[in-house]
């Protein structure tokens, strides 16, 4: 059986770096993997989306709506925006963490209130503000890996197979911090 | 023993190519195939390099084949109609040493100004081509097509698109062959073009696509899997290529599939066996109908774009409703405030167009980050062809309508684009004595694709050190005396010279030159904060769009300091100090 996973954010949080960890666990595990990514354009501050699917054989490289088993989501309105994707009874993971688009930020839009409240009568939804506990750990770019952290716990995997590919896959100055910043969101 | 990796669609073909023995490459960035190049380059033997555009990379790959070595091009699809005159000549020349272009595809419009589908060029260009459907055959397809290449005496496109390119999948390594360099025999009447050689030469290029038909039907890319599959009693069969093979086998794993490797030439003999065995034919292909088309005229029914679109990236969900009829109760994307691509945090284009629009200028765009500009809130950038075309059509409208009617305008191009094609409409501007603006938004590398270096930012795509074309000395050369460099953040000194420089009777350059904010040499020393009982809610700070900057429920101003860059562009637009730069 094939699994799904998404992860949605903005443009520069990382989603990139977050996939091919993904990839790397389910990889050494034994499944055939396929990553999915975008470059160019969209990663300017934009709406950006990685796939990672993972299973015994593994065909298309993208995940469709209506097919996610989890969807980690580095945004509030991001997570709204792709929360169709999520299967009936997928798992959302979500950074309560706000950026405005530039709508929002001119008065042109409103930013949607209580998207995780209104979320969680329909999915089964994990928070966290991952951007306030890497600040906390002093460093603010390591807040993707606490997100990871707590999809991580509800993910078929073991702690020290996460571990593992982090330390091969961050630059090795920041593999302390990424391992530290990792067990914050896995032990939530 | 074999290995196995996890390879970019991108990066397979470097290896691919790497493995076939590839010893010269050439290339110009562009989005979904610049990581080729980037890959290739980390291999030993192989000179890879960025050229100034596609035409100069495709002529560069042509001569070290005519030297006899295995060589390689790579561009994205429109990069392919700047390459077109070498590519469409080099089809009858044909090849020495194996020569390959490898050409990216944006269905979907990730990154590009149009949807075009290199199918129909390799077809009119008389050029095989070749479509690999995942990184592992990325890497095969490229050995195939130097083997393609030498065996029929011919150039190949691999044919590749966004999904493939930026997919991963495992891919297994194998060693680099070392292939003979080919011993050069002066042959003018096989490699100059002129109308009585080109004439013979035509002749050889159609013959050996016939060759090429009837041999394709029978080698490895092009594959047969029949299966058992039926609807309402009807066997169902799927003639497909490329990515769509993957969503085909997602959703229909027992259908027959004929999976075509090769869309040019195609198979025909193998098409009409096939088509035979099955009673529904679907014909499942990205964008154009060019299999499609090929199927219908040799009198074979199918179904194709009357159900499946032309525009836009294919998906799994698309066979299941719209074949199997299946109802899937899809949650509609809710209407939520979308986020569009913006520039960045510290953007010198961003200080550019604030003062653009302060001064009311249109701007005749270009490619690049900067084509961002034509979006609210900045909104200056009005017109977007191509690559280099800011320059010329700004020098058509004056031609239209005369010098004054542009006194509100200028053109603004980026340096990498300016090195691509902007100069040749510069050296027009001035041959044919145009009096307009032109803004090099000179920001030491090119953006958009992820900061590749070019010929004027003094590094090669090695990373060797080399001397930068000074665009100053170059642009005098020509003989264009008006030449201002300017700092985009000094936006006085900018605003004084755009002034000066869009009122006068000559030709004016402006180089508008800060570096990107996100190149990894540069540092950024300070943040900027608010002092909030500064502050008197004007927004005006809001103005130039900088994504660090929001405004709070009571209409004050927070600054995301994770996202700052302190270039201090928000503190110019406030007349009230309300807001102060920082140490980092």
């Amino acid at each position: 059986m094939t699994k799904n996973i998404m992860i949605v954010g903005v443009g520069g949080q990382g989603t990139l770096l977050t996939s091919r960890i993904l990839g790397g666990v389910m990889e050494n595990a034994g499944y055939e993997v396929k990553v999915s990514e975008v470059h160019g354009m969209a990663q300017r501050g934009g709406s950006v989306v990685t796939f990672v699917r993972y299973g015994k054989d593994v065909a298309e490289p993208i995940v469709e709506e209506g097919q996610a088993d989890v969807l980690i989501a580095f945004e509030r309105l991001e997570a709204l925006r792709y929360a169709n994707f999520l299967k009936k009874d997928g798992v959302l993971i979500v950074n309560d963490w706000r950026i405005d688009p530039i709508s929002v930020v001119m008065g042109t839009a409103q930013y949607p209130e209580n998207i995780i409240e209104n979320l969680e009568r329909t999915h089964t939804v994990y928070r966290i503000n991952a951007m306030e506990e890497a600040l906390r750990l002093g460093n603010s770019r390591v807040f993707n890996n606490i997100v990871l952290g707590m999809a991580a716990k509800h993910m078929e995997f073991d702690r020290e197979d996460w571990l593992k590919v982090i330390e091969a896959k961050v630059p090795p100055k920041t593999v302390e911090i990424n391992t530290k910043a990792f067990l914050v969101g896995y032990e939530k | 023993m074999s290995e196995k990796k996890m390879m970019l669609g991108n990066a397979a073909l470097a290896r691919g190519a790497w493995e076939a023995g590839v010893k010269v490459s050439s290339a110009y960035p562009g989005t979904p195939s610049t990581e080729i190049s980037e890959e290739l380059v980390k291999y030993p033997g192989v000179y890879a390099e960025w050229a100034p555009n596609e035409k100069v990379a495709a002529e560069v790959a042509i001569g070290a084949s005519f030297a006899g070595v295995r060589s390689l091009a790579c561009m994205k699809m429109v990069g392919l109609n700047v390459a077109a005159d070498p590519v469409y000549s080099v089809s009858y020349i044909g090849a020495d040493g194996g020569l390959v272009f490898v050409v990216a595809d944006d269905p979907g419009l990730y990154s590009s100004q149009n949807e075009q589908d290199t199918r129909r060029v390799c077809r009119a260009a008389v050029v095989p081509c070749l479509e690999p459907a995942d990184s592992q055959e990325a890497k095969d397809f490229m050995k195939y097509a130097y083997e393609i290449s030498e065996k029929f005496d011919t150039p190949v496109i691999i044919r590749t698109t966004t999904r493939l390119a930026h997919s991963q999948c495992e891919v297994e390594i194998c060693d680099r062959v070392e292939p003979e360099d080919k011993e050069y025999k002066r042959d003018p009447f096989k490699r100059v073009m002129m109308p009585g050689m080109a004439k013979k030469r035509h002749l050889v290029v159609e013959q050996r696509m016939k060759d090429m038909e009837e041999w394709a039907c029978s080698q490895p890319f092009n594959k047969v899997e029949m299966g058992d599959m039926t609807i309402d009693g009807k066997k169902i069969g799927f003639i497909t290529d490329g990515i769509p093979y993957q969503y085909v086998k997602e959703v229909c794993p027992n259908a027959s599939i004929l999976k075509l490797g090769m869309c040019n030439p195609l198979p025909r003999k193998m098409i009409e066996d096939f088509a035979k065995q099955v009673d529904v034919l679907y014909i499942f292909e990205e964008l154009e109908p060019v299999i499609e088309e090929q199927v219908r005229a040799w009198g074979i029914d199918c179904i194709g774009k009357e159900l499946f679109t032309i525009q836009g990236e294919y998906s799994a969900n698309m066979i299941r409703e719209r074949v199997l009829g299946m109802d899937l109760g899809i949650e509609p994307t809710p209407q939520i405030p979308p986020r569009p691509p913006i520039l960045c945090p510290g953007c010198p284009h961003r200080a550019t167009y604030s003062v653009l629009k302060k001064l009311k200028l249109h701007a005749a765009g270009d490619i690049g980050c900067y084509t961002l500009g034509a979006l609210a809130p900045l909104a200056v950038v009005d017109t977007t062809v191509c690559m280099g075309s800011s320059i010329s059509s700004l020098h058509g409208m004056e031609k239209a309508k005369g010098h004054d009617y542009i006194k509100n305008w200028v053109a603004v191009i980026g340096d990498s684009t300016f090195m691509h094609t902007g100069i040749n409409s510069l050296i027009n501007m001035y041959y044919n004595q145009s009096h307009g603006t032109v803004i090099i938004l000179d920001n030491r590398t090119t953006g958009m694709t992820g900061h590749q270096d070019h010929p004027g930012t003094g590094k090669t795509l090695s990373g060797e050190t080399v001397p930068a074309v000074h665009f100053p000395t170059l642009i005098k050369g020509i003989g264009i005396q008006n030449v201002k460099v300017v700092n985009p953040f000094d936006t006085e000194e900018l605003t004084r010279v755009l002034k000066e420089e869009t009122q006068k009777e000559e030709l004016s350059v402006i180089i508008a030159q800060a570096p990107c904010a996100l190149l990894k040499s540069e540092v950024h020393p300070y943040k900027v904060q608010p002092l909030p009982e500064k502050c008197v809610h004007c927004g005006a700070c809001l103005q130039p769009g900088c994504p660090a900057l929001t405004k709070n429920e009571d209409g004050s101003i927070r600054i995301d300091a994770t996202m700052c860059n302190g270039c201090g562009l928000c503190m110019k637009m406030c007349r009230f100090g309300a807001l102060e730069q920082v140490k980092a």
